[in-house]
């Protein structure tokens, strides 16, 4: 890149995509090309497997105990927007509450503002801590009021690094009868998940930030939550019957899903589970900490940098403004030697408000990056201080 | 360590962002504007003041990248004393500099041409025009925030 050795640390925006990935497209393309769900014929009865084997696959890869609870997406995104809507419309009145975090992504804000706005409901947020990233945990309890009907927090932040206590934050809201969705498509490729042992009602992942293509994600949701919950979009497959004026639903979790789907990705997503499972998330998973622990570090030590998130049981990306220096200007420059950095407000706008700054510089690491780059990146940052006589 | 930068960075640009001229809010403006970049959240605000057709005093504050501060407080520059039709000249030979590179013969750039570096990186031509749309707004009399998405 410009010259230099590409250093990718832009991973939480996506990750890059393994050839058995590209592969799993390119033979689905080449052999097994069909409409799902639909043809008698050989090609579609094979895709239609393909297909409904990757449902089986992500059942497992996140221990659903049910395949019918897995409802493919584009990706985190359209199943929080699903989920507003699909769960939202029917559930939510003028009133209640839909609890969420200061350091949310865009993405599981604004669906729910729009639910607000539908319903009359109101939005509150547990607060973060300042730069340290942390949620204020004590105030929990009094926030998790007899309105609340859902909460709904992200369990690693995209723009900190913070690794939200998911067993917890579920636990005391299940005790009050509350409804809660994770958020984790920064989690997903990044650790084991494991549904029914984090005792979560809901929760979305993107398959582009996995090693799998974009355009492919999912919404798990316990069975019995899924039956009750009407269609939000209406077409094909979605349907047992369909009238002039009437029509009946597909059972779960094909209500959820009208129309042709991305087929292709959904089987690429397969290759991309057994390719993570093949390297190990608890192997990444101690990847991220040591790395993003040592970038930490780095950066304190290179001195004049404001850092955000916390020190200790970080994920693998390091949030941080250089003194003086916009965020940028620091992309820009370390793009020049070949190093693939985020500047801005990674779509968290609220938290950014929250902390005075309106961007920060982020390198988001995956199993791929080494130490060695970050120390190459830590010689880029103190080449632009120079440059910018800091 | 960044010898192809110095072009984009010149000095006069650093010296223009660290120290912005014309920086600040200006009692008895009679025109302005919010600026903002989503995609970055740089954020300005522009007071101009005018009389018989032509931009007497202007004052500018935000925050945001070198490349969009130093353009602003350039534009601060070379915009008082003008009337509004210079204005609008002068910003269409900008524009064509920092979005295609063309600068025109017979321009009335001047210092401006220092910005031309920008047009060889396209993710920077919102942050040096970022500025210049929000002085058109508050000449125009839109008082709509103006963005750069």
């Amino acid at each position: 890149m410009h010259g230099h050795p590409l250093i990718y640390l832009d991973n939480a925006a996506t990750s890059q995509k393994p050839q058995v990935v590209i592969d799993a497209l390119t033979q689905f393309y080449r052999c097994d090309n069909a409409n799902v769900h639909r043809g008698i014929h050989e090609l579609s009865n094979r895709a239609s497997a393909a297909f409904e084997k990757t449902r089986e696959r992500a059942a497992r890869f996140i221990n659903a105990s049910h395949s019918d609870e897995i409802i493919f997406t584009r990706g985190t995104t359209e199943s929080i927007n699903l989920l507003a809507n699909a769960w939202g419309n029917q559930t939510v009145k003028a009133g209640d509450v839909i609890l969420l975090t200061e350091m949310e992504h865009h993405s599981n804000i604004v669906p729910w503002q729009l639910l607000a706005r539908r319903t009359g409901a109101k939005l509150a947020f547990l607060p973060v801590n300042g730069d340290e990233g942390l949620l204020d945990l004590s105030r929990l309890e009094d926030s998790l009021t007899s309105n609340v009907r859902l909460l709904a927090f992200t369990h690693i932040s995209n723009a900190l690094g913070t690794i939200n206590p998911l067993v917890e934050l579920c636990e005391k809201a299940r005790k009050r009868g509350i409804l809660t969705f994770v958020d984790a498509a920064q989690s997903a490729g990044h650790r084991r998940l494991d549904v029914q042992e984090l005792g979560c009602d809901f929760l979305a992942l993107s398959g582009h930030k996995m090693c799998a293509p974009t355009g492919i994600g999912l919404l798990y949701g316990r069975l019995e939550l899924l039956d009750d919950m009407e269609p939000w979009q209406g077409g094909g497959d979605m349907i047992s019957s369909v009238d002039f004026h009437e029509s009946t639903w597909n059972k779960v979790p094909h209500k959820f899903e009208a129309g042709t789907p991305n087929i292709a990705d959904t089987i690429a997503l397969h290759a991309a589970m057994d390719y993570l499972d093949a390297v190990g998330r608890d192997r990444i998973a101690q990847h991220d900490s040591e790395i993003g622990a040592y970038a930490f570090e780095e950066l304190e030590r290179l001195g004049k940098v404001r850092l955000f998130g916390p020190r200790n049981q970080r994920a693998g990306l390091v949030s941080f403004l250089l003194h003086n220096i916009h965020a940028h200007d620091v992309v820009t420059f370390a793009d020049r030697q070949g190093v693939a950095l985020r500047g801005g407000h990674h779509c968290t706008q609220p938290l950014m408000k929250k902390l005075g700054v309106s961007s920060t510089s982020r390198a988001s690491f995956y199993f791929y990056n080494t130490t060695e780059e970050v120390d190459r990146l830590i010689e880029v940052l103190r080449g632009i201080q120079k440059f910018f006589g800091e | 360590m960044f010898e192809e930068l110095n072009d984009l960075y010149q000095q006069v640009i650093m010296d223009h962002s660290k120290k912005p001229h014309n920086f600040g809010t200006l009692a008895g403006a009679n025109c302005c504007a919010r600026g903002q970049n989503p995609l970055c959240g740089d954020q300005m605000q522009i007071f101009l003041k005018t009389e018989d057709n032509i931009v007497r005093d202007l004052r500018w504050e935000g925050d945001g990248c070198a490349i969009f501060k130093a353009s602003s407080s350039m534009m601060t520059d070379s915009l008082k004393g003008k009337t509004r039709g210079e204005i609008t000249q002068l910003f269409d030979e900008f524009h064509a500099m920092i979005t295609t590179g063309e600068i025109a013969p017979n321009n009335h750039l001047g210092k401006l041409e220092v910005l031309s570096g920008v047009n060889r990186f396209p993710a920077r031509v919102k942050c040096a025009l970022l500025g210049w749309r929000a002085a058109m707004s508050a000449l125009e009399g839109d008082h709509q925030p103006v963005s750069t998405e």
